[in-house]
């Protein structure tokens, strides 16, 4: 029963009777699509050579352009940071040498203080040395005088004593120097 | 998807597929003169409109971090300005906006004709056919301003033996004159076939309401296959809108390199 009404429906006849087969082929309908279309791509021709398609290639560019910038100057950022980096090495490298230097120059001058400290204490010493060596010395030669001249004055009297009056004083005087350098 | 101009019919199911295409006065019931206003009127109109709300409106601002809408509008900008220039190469630059035209109007001309109820200015021949016509008289008048008489070097295939030659030119010629029918026909084929078939099955559907035993089976279907040709129609009216464009491109070409 379904079948048949399907079928009915499709009938050729039936439907060919109102529909006169494919509507693109009913040419009186041309001159007015033809008309329409022609008027239709004329406006949408118009409205994007006029406006849309100039703008939004402007737009394009102007964003390529930004792009184009922003990178440039992220590159001039990343250099100058690469600069800074180079010149805080630079600077902490300079510190460190200059601290260098002044701990050998501090070095050096400790040392020469140092030196000429030591230098005068030599100085000092020796000098203090030969005062004392000349102090002994003049004790030295001191002595000798004293016994030199207790030795003639004991002679004196042991030749008074001896034989008094023979012999001068002068005579035992020189004979005892001479006995006390050889 | 086309107003029902019959009705129901006796009782039965109603299969005017082609019933959409019908071109007819909009305001009215008098004959489809030139300047009449016609549905295909509307739906162009309706194109426009569209194109104009996408490429003016949607890039009103010109921003540089872009809306929506001029997210799509420099999408299809570089869309087809990349075709042209990979295709006709840097000299076709220059025609750029010719193409454009064609490619927007037919985009949304397909796009809307998938609105149900609407009507499909491409699915009919008369309007491929003036697009293909102009795209053939304009390539083939640009080739001969362009190259004079060195333009039939388009026929005269140099690489092939010379025997071959004067064959090969016969077909070439035969096939350079059959590009503007096949250029319209595809489109037009495509949109029309499209419809007509979601309109068979769409006289399929209210089986149920008829007899509910085979209805029951053949309802449930018959939606399933309309969504599933909908979504089919839908990358279809992208694809043609693409291959039109992208032919006139190769034509384009022809036209300003014709030696091979």
């Amino acid at each position: 029963m379904a079948t048949d009404e399907i079928l009915e429906g499709e009938g050729l006849p039936h439907s060919a009777a109102e529909a006169p087969g494919m509507p693109q082929l009913d040419f009186s309908s041309f001159p007015n699509q033809i008309f329409w279309l022609v008027i239709t791509l004329i406006v949408i021709y118009f409205v994007l050579s006029r406006i849309a398609l100039p703008r939004i290639g402007s737009v394009l560019a102007e964003r390529s352009g930004t792009i184009t910038n922003d990178i440039a100057a992220a590159e001039d950022y990343k250099q100058k940071a690469v600069e800074a980096e180079e010149a805080y090495n630079k600077a902490l490298a300079d510190a460190r040498a200059e601290a260098g230097q002044i701990v050998a120059n501090t070095k050096a001058d400790i040392q020469k203080d140092l030196d000429k400290a030591i230098a005068q204490a030599d100085a000092e010493i020796a000098a203090r040395a030969a005062e004392g060596e000349k102090a002994i010395a003049a004790i030295r030669e001191s002595a000798k005088d004293s016994a030199a001249t207790v030795a003639k004055d004991i002679a004196k009297d042991i030749v008074a004593a001896v034989a008094p009056g023979k012999i001068d004083a002068k005579s035992v005087t020189a004979a005892v120097t001479a006995k006390m350098k050889g | 998807m086309a107003e029902e101009a019959h009705g129901a019919d006796e009782g039965g199911l109603v299969f005017h597929p082609m019933d959409q295409f019908i071109i007819k006065p909009l305001f009215g019931d008098g004959p489809v003169g030139m300047f009449t206003i016609t549905n295909a009127t509307l739906w162009m109109a309706l194109a426009v409109v569209c194109v104009i709300a996408l490429l003016v409106l949607g890039t009103r601002k010109r921003a540089i971090i872009p809306s929506r809408t001029q997210s799509v509008a420099e999408l299809a900008y570089g869309f087809i300005y990349k075709m042209v220039e990979d295709v006709a190469g840097k000299d076709g630059v220059k025609y750029f906006p010719y193409i454009m035209t064609l490619f927007i109007f037919i985009v949304f001309s397909n796009f809307l004709g998938l609105i149900p109820g609407s009507f499909t200015t491409t699915s009919h021949i008369a309007v491929t056919a003036v697009m293909a016509m102009g795209v053939f008289l304009f390539v083939t008048i640009l080739g001969f301003v362009k190259h004079g008489a060195g333009f039939l070097s388009l026929f005269w295939i140099s690489s092939a033996p010379l025997a071959l030659r004067p064959i090969l030119a016969l077909i070439e010629i035969i096939s350079y004159f059959v590009r503007p029918v096949s250029h319209s026909i595809r489109l037009a084929g495509n949109m029309m076939a499209g419809h007509a078939v979601i309109k068979v099955f769409a006289a399929f559907a209210p089986l149920v309401l008829i007899s509910s035993g085979i209805g029951l089976l053949v309802t449930p279907l018959s939606i399933i296959a309309i969504t599933a040709i909908y979504a089919l129609e839908v990358l279809v009216s992208f694809i043609q809108a693409y291959v039109f464009t992208i032919l006139t491109c190769v034509y384009l070409k022809d036209a300003l390199h014709p030696h091979h």
